[in-house]
């Protein structure tokens, strides 16, 4: 055995070891474990789902293992960077509150599974975890009892090499790579079964789990001569150990991320063409008000793979893909690493062009769906003193994502949501969930409304800051009542569903790309996105009328004519990025962009 | 799931640095004013064993392994090398503080504390504010005050500058009553010091200076030397000493838990942010240099 490898075994990396017991990841806590010579940060989010990942910030290297488990987000000691459960995405990045994280910023994570007491992870393994003979059935699966580890100064190859030699010192049988089973007394049932981590070329653990968990009244005489058979063991083999040559211990996993960065690169330059290339399961659909209904969206499970979605940030929407050809973009309505499901809200809109009736009419639970990863446009500043959500009936999916993770972590906010009536209000019982912070205000005329919005903003006081969504003519009347309030552009923060105002399209002029020193020329009836993708410039786009913002691009010379709902009128003003789907240029002028 | 990468290293610590760009500088040892006269003291260097003092005359000498070393003083400190300093054996500087010489400022020594971590990420950490709301919370930074403006970061004569650097700051110093924007300028002027320039409130014109010099006792074990020269009157050099101490036992654990410990060169193995600028230029500044002890080159 030791032939092949410090490790005893050929391709460790395909197999599953345990790692931790399971009460090493108690409620909110982190715990560190090491598996051939790699670190991993271990942690249980609130809803049961355990995470393991590389125990290393993507930023500055800090061990996630001092980090804080926040319940759905783990944070790094450092600089304060969070990332989701499951996916292990960065949802947020505290240096700059403005911008949402790249979705490539995402941890290495690790398949991970509890079984028999004990949580365990493969490096790079793609079956499932073996049953072990010894448990049987699952019923009696439940009957095992994880016993107290015993780390060794010896390497696992050791341990399993000294079982063959000294069989008689545990009357223990090797049962397959990794793991022996002895009796520790007649009539104990299966006996123990003691499940070997290697964790580096000088160390390992002897993890024991009794198969039947013994009556109370003989528990701790069976746990007695376990403690005796295992102990006197881990002498025998230490012994041996400190009378070999040590082998040098191999840090692993320096330098991680380089691999990773090279091929991500290319996934953020994605042709545009792919970009609903997610499949999700539609598992839930739902009414959730009048006219509302929601959809809840499940990963579809790959083998090997884990069933994740990609990281969603508060505020952040996605497009998905109908049935009808059409492709829409929807708000998540999840709280920050709350990711085992996407759920939308989507109102009938029967006037509209057949996104929302395809969705409530066509779409049934069990469906796929084509989506895209989350984008996120209108970032959530986490820190801030004070934090007031205005919605208008649908325009409350995205607020509802930011107003639960600030309830989630404790923080104030105030969230205002506008209505017909109360049966108009989606995600009603949500809401409530979250009491006093939230304030309906039912069936009110816009100059009531007004009024509203006016008391809910009050006067502006440092790091406060207001999210706004919902109907156009509301959005418009809401931003200039923040103006005369004098509330600072950069605190007043605004998603339009859509571009209600007319586009022009008529103008032909030219488009300058810095960085290639090439030259197109835009006619009558297209947009500058469309010759930059006709002309191999991948660019992503999402809603392609001027409101999500997601083809935004620098402007370094040029007069633009802005005709989108995105861009703040300072932003506006300053001339330095357009948003390609619809802003373009007078006739005969010049835009230099910077692509 | 993501491919995994291997890449297996065996660090070895211990070894006497090879790396000629580290050996031909000056290096910080001690505080002299804490050296005994007549005393013997021990201490590492780049991995060689040190032995140094002052005599009871006054004369500061060192040596590794028995062999003689070249010493000077500056800033309060005893410098030594390992291989030959710029500007010959005893007439060498590790760098100018013109500050440091005004005749009505404090200099002292606010400490030398012992890190296991490589001596840029020492470097690196006292570069950085976005850690401030985190890790020394309601002294160096708070919360909601996270975000790090954009700054500027130039190169001049060999040495990095980063200015314009603005950060809320509840407690700057430990002179400091109430919140502030603190505006500052950092100085990185050799691989492993790096100082900080910070508008004295009581004389806009003057700056007092807060510098680490470190000394790399192995790849991955360092002391730093706080060097404090202040215009600063109404704090006492034990106050000064006593805040430098509470930020510096916040950093600690940190730098103890960064991995890998060494360096990394290439931009690509961690995730820099606009807010990194200037360990981003640090890295490159670095490996323009063609150092390679304390860090994995690029
Ligand atoms: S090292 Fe983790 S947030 Fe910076
Ligand atoms: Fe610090």
């Amino acid at each position: 055995m030791t032939e092949s490898g410090s490790f005893g075994g050929e391709d460790v990396a395909q197999r599953w070891f345990p790692v931790a017991a399971s009460s090493d990841a108690p409620f909110r806590h982190v715990a560190q474990a090491k598996l051939l010579g790699r670190e991993y940060a271990i942690w249980r989010a609130d809803d049961g789902y355990v995470n393991a990942w590389e125990n290393r910030c993507l930023h500055r290297g800090v061990r996630l293992s001092i980090g804080q488990n926040e319940g759905t987000e783990l944070r790094c000691t450092y600089h304060g960077w969070r990332y989701s459960s499951r996916s292990g995405g960065c949802t947020y990045i505290p240096a700059h509150p403005a911008d949402a994280p790249a979705q490539t910023i995402c941890n290495q994570t690790y398949r991970c599974e509890e079984r028999h007491g004990l949580i365990w992870v493969t490096e790079a393994g793609t079956g499932e975890l073996p049953r072990h003979a010894a448990f049987g059935s699952s019923t009696s699966e439940d009957a095992s009892l994880a016993l107290r580890a015993l780390p060794l100064n010896a390497p696992a190859s050791l341990v399993l090499e000294m079982l063959e030699a000294y069989p008689a010192h545990t009357a223990a049988e090797a049962t397959g790579s990794h793991s022996f089973q002895f009796q520790v007394a007649d009539g104990d049932g299966g006996g123990v079964v003691a499940f070997v981590q290697p964790v580096d070329e000088a160390h390992c653990v002897i993890r024991p789990v009794l198969v039947d968990a013994p009556p109370d009244s003989r528990r701790l005489e069976v746990l007695r001569s376990e403690a005796l058979i295992l102990n006197r063991f881990r002498e025998v083999v230490e012994q041996e150990a400190a009378s070999r040559p040590s082998t040098p211990v191999i840090e692993r996993d320096i330098l991680p991320v380089l691999g990773r960065a090279a091929s991500e690169t290319s996934v953020s330059f994605a042709p545009s063409q792919s970009r609903t290339e997610l499949r999700v399961v539609v598992t839930t659909k739902t009414p959730v008000a009048d006219g509302v209904m929601s959809f809840e969206f499940a990963p579809i499970a790959t083998p090997g793979e884990p069933a994740v979605l990609p990281t969603a940030q508060p505020g952040a929407h996605i497009d998905v893909q109908l049935p009808n050809g059409l492709i829409r973009q929807y708000s998540l309505t999840n709280r920050s690493g709350d990711q085992e499901r996407y759920v939308i809200g989507v109102k009938l809109e029967p006037e509209s062009t057949g996104g929302s009736t395809c969705l409530h009419e066509t779409v049934r639970e069990g469906d796929v769906l084509a989506i895209s990863a989350p984008r996120n446009n209108f970032p959530l500043r986490r820190s801030a003193t004070r934090t007031i959500l205005i919605a208008g009936g649908i325009g409350l999916t995205p607020l509802l994502a930011m107003a639960e993770t600030l309830h989630a972590a404790g923080q104030p906010f105030e969230f205002h949501c506008f209505a017909r009536s109360q049966a108009h209000l989606p995600f009603a019982s949500r809401l409530e969930a979250m009491g006093a912070s939230v304030t309906t205000h039912l069936g009110l005329d816009p100059s009531q409304t007004a009024r509203a919005i006016e008391q809910a903003l009050g006067r502006h006081e440092p790091a406060a800051h207001v999210y706004l969504c919902g109907p156009a003519p509301m959005l418009d009347a809401a931003q200039q009542i923040a103006a005369d309030s004098d509330w600072p552009e950069d605190a007043v923060h605004f998603e339009y569903f859509a571009n209600t105002n007319e586009v022009d399209r008529s103008s032909s002029f030219e488009i300058s790309l810095a960085r290639s020193s090439l030259t197109l020329s835009v006619g009558p009836g297209e947009t500058i996105l469309d010759v930059l993708r006709s002309n191999g410039v991948p660019l992503d786009a999402s809603c392609q009328q001027g409101a999500c913002g997601t083809c935004v691009v620098e402007l370094l010379d040029g007069e633009p004519q802005h005709q989108d709902v995105h861009l703040k009128p300072s932003e506006r003003a300053a001339g330095d990025r357009i948003i390609t789907c619809v802003s373009r240029a007078a006739a005969g002028e010049r835009l230099v962009l910077d692509i | 799931m993501a491919s995994v990468v291997h890449s297996a290293n065996v660090t070895v610590t211990d070894q006497r640095c090879t790396d000629p760009v580290v050996l031909n500088l000056w290096h910080p040892i001690a505080a002299v004013l804490e050296l005994e006269p007549g005393g013997e003291h021990r201490s590492r260097l780049l991995g060689a064993h040190l032995t140094y003092g002052i005599t009871s005359v006054g004369d500061l000498w060192a040596s590794a392994d028995g062999q003689e070393l070249p010493v000077i003083e500056r800033y309060g400190y005893l410098w030594t090398s390992l291989g030959s300093p710029e500007g010959g054996d005893s007439l060498g500087i590790p760098f100018e503080i013109p500050e440091a010489h005004e005749p009505d400022r404090r200099n002292m020594n606010a400490g030398s504390f012992q890190v296991a971590t490589s001596a840029p990420r020492a470097i690196e950490n006292f570069l950085d504010m976005g850690h401030f709301p985190y890790v020394h919370t309601d002294l160096l930074g708070v919360e909601p005050h996270t975000e790090v403006a954009d700054y500027q970061v130039d190169i001049h004569d060999g040495e990095i500058w980063a200015t314009d650097c603005l950060f809320f700051q509840p407690v700057a110093a430990a002179s400091a009553t109430g919140g502030q924007i603190s505006e500052y300028t950092y100085r990185v002027p050799h691989p492993f010091c790096v100082m900080l320039y910070k508008n004295v409130p009581t004389d806009p014109s003057r700056r007092d200076v807060i510098a680490i010099f470190v000394q790399a006792m192995t790849e991955e074990t360092v002391r730093v030397h706080n060097f404090y020269s202040m215009v600063d009157e109404t704090t006492s050099d034990n106050g000064l000493r006593r805040f430098q101490q509470v930020i510096f036992s916040q950093d600690k654990p940190i730098l103890e838990n960064q991995r890998p410990t060494k360096l990394p060169l290439d931009p690509r193995v961690e995730t820099p942010i606009r807010a990194d600028q200037s360990a981003i230029v640090y890295r490159r500044w670095l490996t323009e240099l063609g150092l390679t002890y304390a860090v994995i080159p690029a």
